[in-house]
């Protein structure tokens, strides 16, 4: 006769496999934490604070909790070697979550990307509001690998998951008078800790020329590497406009409005000098601060030196059109 | 009025020379050799993070940046010895400032040289371009470039050779220390916080130089 005694252990007291596996590479790292916290001192700088390996933001814990739907893959980007995940969701220009590169990634963790409502207002047929569920279902999702050129002279290749914003243009039924749209993303002081800082003028605030807007190229990404937007890739829902630099991409976007004109975007009021409306990547176009002739491509490695920028990213067959006869360096 | 707040502040300067004792010649040397090996480590800390692949997303911005940090970080403490002497009348750190002017030279080089090796991969026309078109570039070069006369008369032979004029030479990296200064704040493209936090040190650190000096003159008249 077998005997069946009752287990006093809980099963939620169970360590799961993984972090009892990892537990020695845990406390090395945590060891290491604060070492690095002793000997970078009190000036903490972002190039000082970063959080090594496997405690870093990207692990598990921090997937959205919304679910893709299916999605379709695409030619887009056939060929291009895409960028690491890690690096996609570690490195940052997300000043709601803070200014430094590894900020969005810590700071966004507890983030609500649901429930969530876009509404569409301005020159529109009548104003509506959408959930980000019937975003989902609003036109097929499909998988698009785009090259991403930051206006700080660095680049990556994602694979976004998302639609033709074209599709959700339709659906918004704006009237004649709509020549621009305007993106409004969410500027939350409690869930964005960046927002209390006068940095730049919240909320943030993009635009596109109705044309740039309706082009196949310009998409709402809504996921990732296959998976839902992570937090601080701008979930749930983010604009995707390859051929211009990656600042014109609206991240967690509450409200699209349809102008008759030209919108002031945030950077163009925090550097009119700097930032132009249109912002398309131009090798030959000048900035006071960086080399736009050149880029860094992200995980290439320490010596694999710059490649040379592209006219409009490497897009030019499908957009340069929009712009013949457009002085690009006065519309910069 | 000025005389009352001079004696206040000698009076609060003069309580200030009888906090701690000043170290054995023994001392000193050990406290040196603490000094040294502290100014080691974040090359140490670069190498280990290399070697572990953890210099973030973009490696090379993280070597500029972190070498470009120590630079600045070291070249204000040097520049804190002589104003803490102001203060508190101990002179014994000063010994301590040919080192750390020449470990805030040595990482300097390390900030150029990533520059010019790892960002530019030495395409000295695009370098060219970016030093001449872009301000904060131009800026940080031209406080690299004054630095080596510096780092080159830092020796005891030097110093006898030139003598006054080594004096005046090596004033110098008050200037280099503001260009070191306006080239970070030119840099960051928004949040000015951390390069402001630095211009406040620096001027409060010639600020003290300053006050000392003029009150000084005021007192020989």
């Amino acid at each position: 006769m077998i005997i069946q005694t009752k287990s006093d252990i809980v099963p939620s007291e169970i360590t799961p496999k993984e972090v009892f596996d990892d537990r020695r590479k845990f406390l090395q790292q945590a060891g290491l934490v604060g070492l690095l916290a002793g000997s970078a001192g009190l000036l903490g700088n972002s190039a000082h604070a970063a959080i090594p390996g496997n405690l870093s933001p990207q692990s598990k814990t921090n997937k959205s909790s919304l679910r893709l739907p299916g999605f379709s893959k695409t030619q887009y980007g056939a060929g291009e070697k895409l960028t690491a995940y890690d690096d996609v969701t570690s490195y940052n220009n997300y000043y709601e979550f803070g200014t430094g590169k590894d900020e969005p990634a810590i700071h966004s963790r507890l983030f609500k990307p649901q429930p969530w409502t876009v509404s569409i207002e301005g020159q529109v047929k009548k104003n509506k509001v959408i959930s980000i569920e019937d975003i989902y279902k609003l036109a097929p999702l499909e998988e698009r690998i785009y090259r991403m050129r930051c206006v700080e002279g660095w680049s990556m290749v994602i694979p976004w998951v998302g639609f033709p914003l074209s599709q959700l243009i339709k659906w918004a039924e704006p009237n004649a008078n709509a020549k621009y749209v305007e993106f409004i993303s969410l500027a939350d002081s409690q869930q964005m800790p960046g927002v209390n800082l006068p940095i730049l003028d919240w909320p943030y605030v993009e635009g596109l020329r109705m044309d740039e807007a309706m082009n196949p190229l310009t998409i709402m990404a809504v996921g990732l590497y296959g998976e839902a937007l992570p937090n601080q890739n701008g979930a749930p829902m983010r604009l995707v406009v390859p051929w211009k630099y990656g600042f014109k991409g609206a991240k967690a976007i509450v409200k699209i409005r349809f102008t008759d004109k030209m919108p002031i975007t945030t950077w163009m009021k925090a550097g009119p000098a700097e930032y132009g409306f249109y912002a398309n990547v131009n090798p030959q176009v000048e900035h006071p601060r960086w080399t736009q002739s050149s880029e860094k491509r992200i995980g290439a490695g320490l010596f694999a030196g710059r490649i040379k920028t592209q006219m409009f990213n490497g897009y030019t067959e499908q957009v340069g059109q929009m712009y013949a006869g457009m002085d690009l360096r006065k519309n910069f | 009025m000025l005389a009352w707040t001079c004696e206040k502040t000698f009076k609060a300067t003069s309580m200030l020379r009888f906090i701690g004792k000043v170290p054995s010649k023994k001392q000193i040397a050990g406290i040196k050799r603490m000094v040294f090996l502290l100014c080691l480590v974040p090359l140490f800390r670069l190498i280990y993070l290399a070697i572990a692949d953890d210099l973030s997303a973009n490696p090379i911005e993280f070597i500029e940046r972190s070498t470009g940090f120590w630079t600045l970080f070291i070249l204000l403490t040097t520049l804190s010895l002589s104003p803490i002497r102001l203060l508190t009348g101990r002179a014994w750190q000063l010994q301590f400032r040919r080192m750390l002017g020449l470990f805030m030279f040595f990482y300097a080089c390390l900030h150029i040289t990533t520059y010019i090796w790892l960002d530019y991969s030495f395409d000295w026309p695009d370098i060219v371009k970016d030093i001449a078109k872009h301000p904060y570039v131009l800026v940080g070069a031209l406080a690299f470039v004054l630095t080596l006369p510096l780092a080159l008369t830092s020796n005891n032979f030097m110093i006898r050779l030139l003598r006054e004029r080594w004096k005046l030479l090596h004033q110098t990296v008050y200037f280099i220390a503001i260009l070191g200064v306006v080239h970070f704040l030119w840099l960051v493209k928004k949040d000015l916080r951390e390069p402001l936090f630095y211009m406040f040190i620096l001027a409060l650190l010639l600020g003290i130089r300053l006050y000392y000096k003029i009150s000084s003159a005021q007192s020989r008249k």
